[in-house]
């Protein structure tokens, strides 16, 4: 570009053409879908006008269910790249044996496969969980936004500053090859030099923060903004949850913060943390990260196990069988996940006691994970249960996770760890969790919660073929993985020389396609069902006759939530109240208090990106501004004093009105 | 535990028949060897593992299959359309309930618990063997089989100080001798697993981790690094062959025969990153070679761990030790040498991003034609760190 | 367990507030929970030193470079700007904003002291080839009084900020919270302050 490499290298730092895969055929179509998908999408808000309601009504929003809304569609499409690397792997490791190399050279492949653990557990699941949690913790606790609603704004977008950041690793440079952990000291500077694993640091650390205040965003909402009445022990479950994998989020994130931060400093400064030389210790970066990663793993599934406690109660007609020991086994779980780390790494030799140590706390938690799965089964007993789509996942969830659980106590028997550790089984068992559990769980709750979020329920039909696929899916594409882990195959290999070993590959690979048609259904779902909306409306805000506050409100709610604080006398409060004959108040509304929307949470997340660019391309300059303009921007929004506003009580009564009318109607 | 442990009690062995019948049936005979390594072992570390699988399982199986049963026998049951089955809204306590729930699991636990403790202990890869096989003590006098393990940029190293003799991806052991790996790696971290042996144990470097184990049948079984090391980690592949004494006997006189010597140069040489490498002999290997690698120190002029540990145990060698650094500087080495680190990507790699060349060491195939050796593109190559710049190499690069 | 739960039929007890019903705020709690976060990344790094901090590479020693008058004397700058923080509060609390802000300003001075001096000891260090780059123990020593070092920097900041925000709109509810935030993030840095000056500095030299 410059004829003076020194001048060029001032300007764009590492960065030139070359880096830019423009010949590549596998980056030339996913940037044609990508530009083509992103095109459709503009020229639509184009054409329906929507660019100014999206940016007053959403991108700049503080309203927790916005929010919340907005963290699921991240995570939707997310999903979608995360699983078509997951489809990529799944074709090359079902051709590439013997003579056939596949289509993938390794040093592709390797990106593949740690950009699909990233993305899958950092912006997939963790958005799916953050959404859900924020959309329906103030609902279910009769508050009318968070504690710090701009705060929630802005880790919003923290967190898709970071997925972006993922997704220019697929056009510009190379994302990282070392699996989705990272580890030293194969991520260090001088075994992985290039971009690839500072695309991983950069979008890694900058979600997290996101991730981190809004995990104390929450935890501020749920101890100090509960409707009065509300006594911790009266708390929804799912809120019960919330609350502990935020307090996980907030003890964990932090680790994960300083950890990444050691390593940037072993790659930018030059430290020696996790080398292998002058007396750095890798082994201890397994430890570190991993005393995030196994909260982590609970900070995902807590929130699925919150909305299963939700969904079973609501669809068995019953209440939540054994609420006071679910309250507890979720704190025990919640303190254990904080002594298991050492699972992960049973191989590196720490010695017999200290892995028979890790084993056994991590088979503890099996006991209140498995009085968990108790209490749901005792809640379906003697209940009339409806099997609406929600409680189907559950069904499904139930067991797949019983077998996915089975399998994890077994992997924390060190010595039989010693055979399946990094191998297929391994990979089967926690997508055995994390889908049957997590997902399975974000699906439901999904589908549960759409009615409150837009007024509308979703396609049945379509959702059933979607949930079938899933699930017929999942055992096709795993339970193959589980038999290969035994036949001694490891895992990250793009290439096997025992013939054997393929048709197993084969099956899997069928399995994934299977998950693609249930992927391609669940979209068609959304489609079918925005079309049929007027058919599938629901007029009373209580389609599933919820037990709990956010089916007491209107469907979508009103900004404001609830026109009059509630008052809770029991557990399941809102079924309380339909059993004791509540009546709605009808009059004496007064103006409400709300935060206002605000811009600076989206431009920071704007600048974030640049800054984030610059530093993985050594861009200095615009690292500097784009980090001034950040601070600038806090500091500017600190002298913002005038964020609050009265919504008038006109506009209450009018919107309050409007809902009786509807309720009239009805009856 | 004792029980379960035992390879000649029926139940363990009719259920890996099972396991294997199962895995026949459910592809009705379409996979004619269906080889559960991990379930059919040949060492007898391997298949005390084995049957702590199955003990743990049929454990849980105590648990789990009931709960499934019920989950689907209550999912019918109690269906809304099933206007027969009792419905009793209010009902969701019960101490008794809440007991079983939770004493249950606990009972599974602390049998599998002590299940743990115990085989941990026994099976600790650091430990020396007590037992050939289930039924034979390791009799009074036998010395293991000595073997140093590295693993290299992508290809396994082993040494037999008895012997004096060193191999590239392949490894011999005798029929029920007893076998004491010492493992270490060059530059990134490995696992050592031979599946049908004995379990799996990190290959690091600057570091040596121990694996006691002991090949009871013949046979040529698979070796492999499992742990993801980089490029060339799909072919880090070696074969690991069980041979009677004679056998043995004439395996090392094989390689004394056919083998060169292996010198320092030599293993520097060998150490360069390189994929799918024949098997090698070597009839003589360098004084103290493995010790050198598991020190960091093969490279001449470096300091050796062991030097640098004792002069930090004594507080260390002063300021004006600057030196040193350079001396201890082992990781740049690849850049320094002008060789493809095992995990650079865009741009440092030299390659454009996402191409179909293939990185160096990486042997060329029908799909991907090209490798990416040392000098074939100079405009991308990688530039050797300045000397007194103390930041890393690829601050330097482009 | 929920015996408070009324017999259906009873007289329904009131379901709503007719009040507006205004929570207490929660930026105490939130910022608390910041600063325990917090004080989990400095965890980490006195954990990582607790690791590396002996592997001194054939290199120096704690020993061989710290000075532990200069550290006394930086220890007493950060000591006496809580203390002045402590009279800014009080005054706060008397809601003088003069005052207030003289004692700022003086804490700020103290702080700056602070942060000159290490940045005088960082840059003697690695003047004498005693660089985060030369061994395990010099990379996490740097890494925690670093850290530690911005944070006294990014208070300093705030503190100006504040000034500026006091000045323009005086002592309002707002004002007030954020200094009490302040307040206790600079008493929060002094604390971990104590625990680098015992665990790295006293220890180093004394072992």
């Amino acid at each position: 570009m410059f004829s003076n490499p020194d001048l060029q290298k001032l300007v764009f730092g590492r960065l030139s053409l070359e880096d830019i895969p423009y010949h590549e055929p596998i980056l030339q179509v996913t940037f044609a879908m990508v530009a083509l998908g992103g095109l459709v999408v503009l020229g639509a808000i184009t054409y329906y006008r929507f660019w100014g309601p999206l940016w007053r009504d959403w991108l700049t929003s503080v309203d927790h269910k916005k929010i919340g809304v907005m963290y699921i569609v991240l995570a939707f499409v997310m999903l979608l790249r995360g699983f078509a690397d997951a489809l990529m792997m799944r074709a090359q490791q079902a051709v590439a044996f013997g003579a056939n190399e596949g289509y993938l050279p390794p040093h592709h492949y390797d990106q593949i496969f740690t950009a699909h653990g990233v993305i899958m557990i950092f912006f997939v699941a963790m958005p799916f969980v953050t959404g859900l949690m924020n959309y329906v913790v103030p609902l279910q606790i009769g508050a009318r936004d968070v504690a710090f609603p701009f705060l929630n704004n802005f880790s919003f977008w923290m967190t898709v500053s970071g997925a972006m950041t993922i997704m220019a690793s697929l056009f510009v440079g190379e994302f990282a090859r070392t699996g989705w952990l990272a580890y030293p000291p194969l991520s260090g500077a001088d075994m992985s030099p290039g971009v690839g694993v500072d695309y991983y640091i950069w979008a890694l650390q900058i979600a997290g923060i996101g991730t981190l205040l809004s995990g104390i965003n929450l935890i501020a909402t749920i101890v100090k903004m509960r409707a009065p009445g509300m006594t911790m022990m009266k708390l929804p479950i799912f809120v019960w949850t919330s609350l502990c994998t935020n307090v996980l989020i907030t003890a964990a994130f932090p680790i994960l913060t300083a950890v990444l931060a050691l390593l940037s400093m072993d790659r930018y400064v030059g430290t020696h943390f996790f080398t292998n030389d002058l007396g750095g210790n890798p082994m201890m970066y397994f430890n570190l990260i991993w005393i995030w990663g196994h909260p982590e793993v609970y900070i995902l599934i807590l929130p699925a196990f919150g909305i299963f406690s939700e969904v079973t109660s609501t669809f068995s007609g019953k209440r939540l069988f054994g609420y006071a020991s679910m309250v507890y086994a979720t704190v025990v779980i919640t303190i254990l996940s904080y002594l298991v780390w050492l699972h992960h790494f049973f191989t590196m030799g720490s010695g017999a006691d200290v892995n028979s140590f890790f084993g056994i706390t991590t088979m503890i938690i099996s006991i209140p994970t498995g009085a968990k799965i108790f209490n749901w089964l005792f809640t379906m007993y003697r209940g009339r249960i409806r099997f609406e789509l929600p409680m189907m996942w559950t069904v499904s969830f139930m067991v797949t996770f019983t077998i996915g659980g089975m399998t994890g106590v077994l992997l924390a028997v060190p010595p039989a760890d010693f055979v399946l550790h990094n191998s297929l089984f391994l990979i089967a068992h926690f997508h055995n969790v994390i889908i049957g559990g997590v997902l399975f769980g974000s699906f439901a709750g999904v589908t549960y919660w759409f009615p409150k979020a837009f007024g509308f329920k979703l396609d049945p039909f379509w959702g059933k073929m979607s949930f079938w696929f899933w699930t017929v899916g999942f055992y096709f594409a795993f339970m193959p993985l589980y038999v290969l882990g035994l036949m001694g195959v490891t895992r990250r290999a793009n290439h096997f020389d025992d013939p054997s070993l393929q048709i197993w590959f084969v099956i899997a690979a069928f399995g994934a396609v299977l998950i693609l048609l249930g992927i391609l259904s669940m979209i068609v779902q959304f489609v079918v069902s925005i079309r049929n909306r007027e058919a599938l409306r629901d007029l009373t805000g209580d389609p599933w006759n919820g037990r709990t506050l956010e089916w007491s409100t209107a469907s979508p709610p009103p900004d404001y939530n609830f026109a009059f604080t509630p008052v809770i006398h029991d557990l399941d409060a809102w079924s309380d109240m339909k059993k004791r004959g509540y009546e709605r108040p009808l009059k004496g509304y007064k103006p409400i208090h709300m935060p206002k929307n605000t811009a600076t949470g989206v431009i920071l997340g704007v600048v974030s990106i640049g800054f984030s660019f610059a530093m993985i391309w050594y861009i200095w300059w615009l690292a500097a501004a784009t980090f001034a303009t950040m601070f600038l921007v806090t500091v500017i929004h600190t002298f913002n004093y005038n964020r609050e506003f009265y919504i008038p009580a006109a506009d209450v009564v009018r919107a309050e009105g409007q809902r009786t009318s509807v309720m009239a109607g009805r009856a | 535990m004792a029980r379960s442990a035992s390879p000649s009690r029926p139940p363990a062995r009719t259920a890996a028949r099972l396991l294997r019948g199962l895995c026949a049936v459910s592809l009705s005979g379409l996979l004619a060897g269906c080889n559960l390594v991990v379930m059919q072992p040949s060492g007898d570390v391997a298949l005390q593992q084995r049957n702590l699988v199955l003990a743990s399982v049929g454990l849980m199986l105590l648990i789990v299959l009931p709960v499934i049963a019920l989950t689907l026998i209550f999912a019918w049951r109690y269906r809304a359309t099933n206007e027969s089955a009792p419905y009793d809204p209010d009902w969701h306590h019960s101490t008794q309930l809440e007991v079983v729930i939770w004493t249950a699991p606990l009972l599974i636990i602390i049998a599998l618990g002590a299940l743990t403790w115990i085989s941990t202990h026994t099976l600790d890869p650091f430990r020396a063997l007590r037992r050939i096989d289930s039924s034979r003590p390791v009799a009074a006098g036998v010395k293991p089989l000595a073997v140093e393990v590295v693993a290299l940029d992508w290809k396994w190293l082993f040494f037999y100080p008895e012997y004096g003799i060193a191999t590239v991806n392949e490894l011999a052991a005798p029929v029920d001798r007893p076998i004491d790996f010492k493992i270490t790696a060059s530059s990134v971290m490995n696992a050592f697993y031979v599946p049908a042996l004995a379990g799996m144990i990190y290959a690091m470097p600057g570091m040596q981790t121990q694996l006691h184990a002991v090949i009871n049948k013949p046979g040529e079984y698979a070796g492999l690094s499992s742990h993801y090391s980089g490029t060339g980690f799909s072919r880090m592949t070696f074969k690991f062959h069980g041979l009677d004494d004679a056998g043995f006997d004439a395996w090392v006189a094989k390689a004394k025969a056919q083998g060169s010597d292996l010198t320092r140069e030599d293993y520097l040489k060998l150490e360069k990153p390189s994929e799918a490498e024949p098997v090698k002999y070597y009839k003589s290997v360098a004084d103290g070679l493995f010790d050198t690698i598991v020190n960091m120190c093969a490279v001449p002029g470096k300091m050796c761990m062991s030097e640098m540990m004792t002069i930090d145990a004594k507080g260390g060698a002063g300021k004006d030790s600057t030196e040193n650094r350079e001396r201890l500087r082992y990781d740049n080495r690849h850049i320094e040498q002008g060789d493809e680190a095992p995990g650079a990507t865009a741009p440092a790699s030299g390659r454009t991003p996402h191409g179909q060349e293939q990185p160096q060491g990486m042997k060329p195939d029908g799909n991907n034609p090209h490798v990416h050796e040392n000098g074939t593109k100079p405009e991308n190559q990688m530039p050797a760190p300045e000397r007194d710049s103390v930041a890393p190499s690829q601050l330097n690069n482009k | 367990m929920h015996t408070d739960t009324a017999p259906p039929g009873t007289e329904a007890p009131a379901f709503y507030l007719d009040e507006d019903h205004a929570h207490e705020s929660s930026t105490m709690l939130g910022f608390w929970m910041y600063l325990m976060s917090d004080c989990l990344i400095f965890a980490v790094l006195f954990a990582t030193y607790g690791v590396l901090g002996r592997n001194y590479a054939a290199g120096p020693s704690p020993r061989d470079l710290f000075e532990l008058p200069l550290v006394a004397l930086n220890t007493s700058m950060l000591l006496l700007s809580s203390i002045t923080y402590g009279f800014a509060m009080l005054e706060m609390e008397k809601d003088n904003v003069r005052t207030m802000q003289v004692w700022l300003a003086i804490t700020g001075l103290f702080g700056a002291c602070f942060i000159g001096i290490e940045l005088y000891e960082f840059a003697h260090l690695i003047h004498e080839g005693a660089t985060p780059q030369r061994s395990a123990f010099l990379s996490s020593f740097f890494a925690l009084v670093g850290t530690h070092g911005l944070h006294v920097s990014l208070g300093i900041v705030w503190l100006i900020v504040l000034m500026v925000q006091t000045a323009q709109k005086g002592l309002i509810v707002e004002n007030k919270r954020r200094l009490m935030c302040l307040s206790m993030f600079w008493h929060f840095l002094d604390v971990v302050w104590i625990g680098v000056f015992t665990f790295v500095y006293l220890m180093g030299v004394l072992q």
